[in-house]
């Protein structure tokens, strides 16, 4: 098999491989089942929010309210069901944050395909409403004591063991759900019409028009579906943390695009990989968690997060721009 | 009823309209609060800083761009002039160590908007990526050099450039009011101003046209840094402190207040005038709303609402005049 | 008749209130190719429209094989086999070539799920079907013009076609290039196909036509078989004037040298490109698509960079691969895409012009002098005879023919040495193309030097003292353009 260079998915999984030997050069003790355990629940709520993130970007648009609704999600669900419905179950929590996410999603869309508004600033204007009404009408107080449902979602563990040293590691069965999120989703885009005309509106909105593809349709399915990914994303994130804080996951949506990026999808649309996006999540949760290792302070987190965005894009449009020169 | 339609016509003319109706809409629901010399002026210190963010965005937003770094911007050259104001401690009021830290500061504003600029220009990064990755360097730096924490303990004359008023008018204002009309004829009186105009509208044909795309950009972006490090040094002001995480709600905020005053987040169309108005209807919202004791949370709502009922009318009326 | 596949009768459509349309009717047999001619404006893309169910007429009859339509919308007519080549294609430039040719066709059958080995059987199927061979995996943005056309063309054939509209078909291929189109259409009409031609550059596809439509003003003003027409009449319906073409006043042989060119290479595009163009010249440079005529064109501005090579304007050296520098030296390039090289669509037409000359206005402080650089465009526009009742309005409400004029003022306000033109008269209609090459006339009457780029050979016939002819990369011909005949040259540049 051939490698492609000029890749982004080929660079990111190069860093990687990089950052693991230079981490287990540096301490032995990185190459281990409790970094990756650490990595993959890292993983799980940015792997669905970065899903999200890429079908947005491959239809042509940007969403950054996907937290917001997430947010909203989780901490509307808790409150509802802790007031009304204490007896559902796990999974019955799960499909109502879908569906409060998908109602969410569903007033992005028809601001974006019905009235034809810019998505960076829909989104944005929904961001901030999404987080001004749960916060002004709803409550500001964390809840701390989950209803049933969730907090047995919060116990669920995939594996559990313990290390040499004496501590423990896990994968929370949530991992599962990102997995099954990714698959559902490369069989939307891979092997559905539906998903194909999401590629060729990001390709061009005015041809897909032209040759009768329901521009409106589908641009409304994909903010249901990002919004009913960010819900799922929502309550896991809830469960796991043991805690609905209406104050958290905001602020992590430029990260999260960050990310996409990284994998190869461009924001002018019409190109992104599941398998380039789950390498750009898994470089960010590793620098996240494991810069230290290599003897750089946590502070300096976010200057190599920054450094990596601007050569996992710098690179490729460098190469472009080199490109056109030279067929021009 | 002729003169209402052409106001009504220009988005600039509906803003203005919303401006006032907010302003006499709060008068009328807490008239004598809202109108007291104490609100007038508390507003009046509040909305430069992010004012003057907004304005460093329209202009990165009128080449089709976006800056995303301002806040980081605005932070690091806060953090670097706290440093210089804490470092030499002694007596006097500090007026000469302020200005070297004013001027230090904005000069790092200028090289961190020149490093954009060469990301964008030179190597062809997308705007809002180059801009997100070098906002997180800078914020990033902030957090190095403070481990986290503020930065504070300055002397008596930092205290100024936030606090102060001149004649009665409050200082932050003296200062957002020099840079508007600084930009708006930046803009709209200058070679430069209609290149970076024309080029948002078609950056083709700019090359086509022989614009010199490089450097105006790069101006650009430098243009932006500066500003934002002028609004770092109002909050570092305000504050009596620097911080790497102050601020931070204020990037989205200032890209709404841009799109809200009209301008065109795909370039080639905005006016600074829509900008001040926008900034104005903000700031009478909120104060507004803070007197009839609505949560602080309330106002993102509105804010957001605001932004997009602005854009349908916007569209509707673009649509409603190609039809 | 009632064995016309298409029948229009009186079809009426206007746009708040201006008549695009005004009572036109005509008959598409099967397997037939019809001409439809006119000027930009004169509402053939209207038709276009109503036909694909774009837009609805507001009055008249359509039939398809007899069968009266009500209205239709774009998923009725291509049910009906009405298939329409848009003038950009409208392809996906990001899927492959067989997603691309198959699109229409799965959303046709209402298709939900993607077979990916239905798809390749398909487009390779009718890829098959025209004769042409282009790697279904590819990229259709790494394709070349002519290669995308035959994409949009089997895409429409990809599903039952049996009227195939073609806007504008020919601007963006050479002439090797539609005789490839015209052996395709045959074979269509062999088929049974019915070809639509709708264009205002129509004399080299009346060959494969049986019948020919002119529209002017919205309204039908000539229509017969195709053998009673030819381009000189074609010419004259369309515009209602006669045009005819003059040779330009010849070069006084005391003309010195303006601009010298030697040894201009870049990589895989151009090599070795040398010439001397003089004061007052007018220099044809003609050539394939890919035979490095628009490379050497952007060369010459700065827009490409080439390896090496010099370029000397009045015996100083221009910097290479810098269009300020070039601009700056005085060279000009009007671009051959008007809308989205030349022009800033949404800004005024003033500031279209005066934004080649905002360094000279520079007054007190850094302001700049509006007014002289307003008044100073506006005397262009003037000069130029460019129609607008509003200068401040945006510079895409023009005709393609005054757009082109706006283009030109930027460059003529700057008093260029030499000035390039890549495509003068691409998209303009016949009534203005023969005022922009008075405009060149002119421009060399002053002393100018002037390449025109163009593969519109009667254009380069009328325009230019010499002609260069390129072929991959290299100029194989010096031809002084008064001794040679269209036919020659055609045969020049293909052979």
């Amino acid at each position: 098999m051939s490698i492609d260079w000029t890749r982004n998915e080929t660079l990111v999984a190069l860093v990687i491989l990089a950052f693991c030997v230079l981490a287990a050069l540096s301490d032995p003790g990185f190459l281990s089942l409790a970094t990756l355990t650490d990595l993959l629940r890292g993983g799980i709520v940015l792997g669905i929010f970065a899903v999200a993130a890429m079908i947005v970007l491959i239809s042509g648009g940007i969403d950054v309210s996907f937290t917001a609704v997430a947010a909203f999600t989780m901490y509307v669900t808790a409150m509802i069901l802790n007031a009304a419905l204490p007896g559902l179950p796990w999974w019955g929590a799960l499909a109502m944050g879908m569906a409060i996410g998908a109602c969410l999603g569903a007033f992005n869309g028809v601001l974006i395909a019905f009235f034809g508004l810019p998505t960076l600033i829909v989104t944005l204007g929904t961001m901030s409403i999404f987080r001004g009404v749960m916060l002004t009408f709803i409550g500001q107080k964390q809840i701390t004591t989950l209803p049933p449902g969730m907090r047995e979602f919060g116990r669920m563990m995939l594996v559990r063991g313990e290390n040499a040293d004496g501590s423990f590691y896990s994968l929370h069965g949530a991992f599962l759900i990102t997995v099954l999120s990714v698959v559902v989703t490369w069989v939307i885009l891979h092997r559905t019409m539906l998903g194909r005309q999401i590629f060729a509106i990001g390709g061009s909105e005015e041809s897909a028009r032209r040759i009768g593809i329901n521009v409106r349709a589908v641009q409304f399915f994909i903010y249901i579906y990002v919004g009913a990914l960010a819900g799922l994303a929502g309550i896991i994130h809830a469960s796991m943390a043991r805690v609905a804080n209406p104050f958290d996951l905001v602020g992590l949506e430029l990260s999260v695009i960050a990310a996409v990026v990284l994998g190869g999808a461009r924001l002018a649309g019409g190109h992104g990989t599941l398998t380039g996006t789950i390498l750009g999540v898994a470089l960010i949760v590793l620098v996240r968690n494991s810069l230290i290792v290599l003897g750089i302070p946590s502070t300096w987190q976010s200057v190599a997060i920054g450094c990596l965005i601007l050569l996992g894009t710098g690179l490729p449009a460098w190469q472009a721009k080199r490109a056109a020169a030279r067929a021009a | 009823m002729q003169p209402i339609r052409r106001l009504v016509a220009s988005p600039e003319g509906r803003l203005a309209v919303i401006a006032v109706v907010i302003f006499v809409g709060m008068a009328l629901l807490s008239p004598d609060r809202f109108l007291s010399v104490q609100n007038l002026t508390s507003m009046a210190f509040q909305f430069p800083e992010f004012a003057i963010l907004a304005l460093a965005m329209t202009v990165t937003m009128l080449t089709g761009g976006i800056d995303l770094s301002v806040v980081g911007i605005a932070n690091m050259t806060a953090i670097i002039a706290a440093m210089i104001l804490t470092s030499v401690t002694g007596s006097g009021d500090g007026v000469g160590v302020l200005l070297m830290a004013l001027t230090v500061s904005v000069a790092v504003g200028l090289v961190a908007g020149l490093f954009n600029g060469i990301l964008i220009a030179t190597l062809g990064l997308p705007p809002i990526l180059a801009t997100l990755g070098s906002g997180l360097i800078f914020t990033g730096i902030a957090i190095a050099m403070t481990g986290g924490s503020a930065v504070m303990g300055f002397p008596p004359a930092t205290a100024w450039i936030g606090n102060a008023t001149v004649w009665g008018i409050p200082a932050p204002l003296i200062l957002f009011t020099l840079l508007a009309v600084g930009i708006s004829l930046l803009l709209t009186r200058t070679a430069f101003g209609v290149k970076l105009r024309m080029y948002g509208a078609n950056p083709l044909a700019a090359r086509y046209a022989a614009i010199n795309i490089d450097a105006m950009l790069i101006r650009v972006y430098m243009l932006s840094g500066a500003l934002a490090s002028v609004a770092g040094m109002v909050v570092m002001s305000r504050a009596n402190s620097a911080k790497a995480d102050y601020g931070s709600s204020y990037l989205l905020l200032a890209v709404l207040i841009a799109v809200l005053g009209g301008v065109n987040p795909y370039g080639g169309y905005g006016r600074v005038i829509g900008v001040v108005l926008a900034v104005l209807s903000m700031q009478f919202l909120s104060s507004g709303m803070n007197m009839l004791q609505v949560s602080n949370f309330a106002r993102e709502l509105i804010w957001g609402s605001l932004l997009i009922f602005v854009m349908i009318v916007n569209t509707w009326r673009a649509k409603a005049r190609h039809a | 008749m009632s064995d016309a596949l298409v029948t229009l009768e009186g079809v009426t459509k206007t746009y708040s209130g201006i008549t695009a349309l005004d009572n036109v009717g005509f008959t598409i047999a099967a397997g037939e190719a019809v001409c439809l001619a006119g000027e930009n404006g004169s509402g053939k893309s209207t038709l276009i429209k109503i036909l694909a169910g774009v837009e609805q007429a507001d009055r008249g009859r359509i039939a398809f094989a007899g069968v009266d339509q009500g209205p239709l919308n774009p998923r009725l007519s291509a049910a009906a086999g009405i298939k329409v080549i848009f003038q950009d294609f409208s392809l996906f430039p990001n899927l492959s070539v067989a997603e691309n040719i198959a699109f229409s066709a799965e959303i046709g059958e209402g298709a939900r799920l993607f077979h990916k080995r239905r798809v390749h059987d398909l487009a390779a199927r009718t890829l098959k079907r025209i004769g042409v061979d282009i790697p279904l995996g590819v990229a259709v943005e790494t394709l070349s013009v002519a290669h995308k056309q035959l994409v949009a063309i089997c895409r429409a054939l990809a599903t039952e076609a049996r009227l195939i509209i073609m806007d504008e078909p020919t601007t963006a291929l050479t002439e090797r290039e539609v005789r490839v189109l015209l052996d395709i259409i045959r074979r269509l009409k062999a088929d049974g196909v019915a070809v639509l031609f709708v264009s205002h550059k129509l004399a080299e596809v009346l060959e494969v036509c049986e019948h020919v439509v002119v529209l002017r003003n919205g309204q039908k003003v000539a229509e017969g078989p195709a053998h009673e027409f030819d381009a000189a009449i074609l010419t004259r319906h369309m515009t209602g004037r006669d045009v005819a073409g003059t040779p330009p006043v010849p070069l006084p042989a005391s003309a010195p040298v303006l601009m010298e060119v030697s040894g201009l290479n870049k990589e895989g595009a151009c090599s070795d490109i040398s010439f001397t163009l003089r004061a007052g010249e007018v220099l044809g440079v003609s050539g394939l698509l890919g035979s490095g005529r628009t490379t050497l064109a952007k060369a010459l501005f700065g827009l490409v960079k080439p390896d090496r090579g010099t370029i000397k304007l009045d015996g100083k050296i221009v910097p290479l691969g810098d269009p300020v520098a070039a601009a700056e030296a005085g060279i000009g390039y009007v671009p051959e895409d008007r809308l989205t090289e030349g022009l800033f669509l949404t800004q005024s037409i003033l500031q279209n012009v005066a934004i080649g000359r905002l360094d000279a206005h520079g007054a007190r402080a850094g302001l700049l002098d509006l007014g002289a650089a307003v008044s100073e465009a506006r005397d262009w526009l003037g000069r130029l005879s460019v129609k607008t009742s509003n200068p401040e309005a945006p510079v895409r409400s023009l005709s393609g023919g005054n757009q082109q004029r706006v283009v030109l003022a930027r460059w003529m306000a700057r008093s260029p040495r030499v000035l390039i033109l890549n495509g003068p008269s691409v998209g303009v209609d016949v009534g203005s193309k023969s005022e922009i090459h008075a405009i060149i006339a002119g421009l060399a009457a002053q002393g100018l030097g002037v390449i025109v780029i163009s593969d519109d050979l009667p254009e380069v016939l009328t325009t230019c003292h010499r002609v260069l002819v390129m072929k991959a990369g290299r100029i194989v011909e010096d031809i002084d353009a008064v001794s040679i005949s269209e036919t020659d040259l055609a045969h020049r540049l293909a052979s």
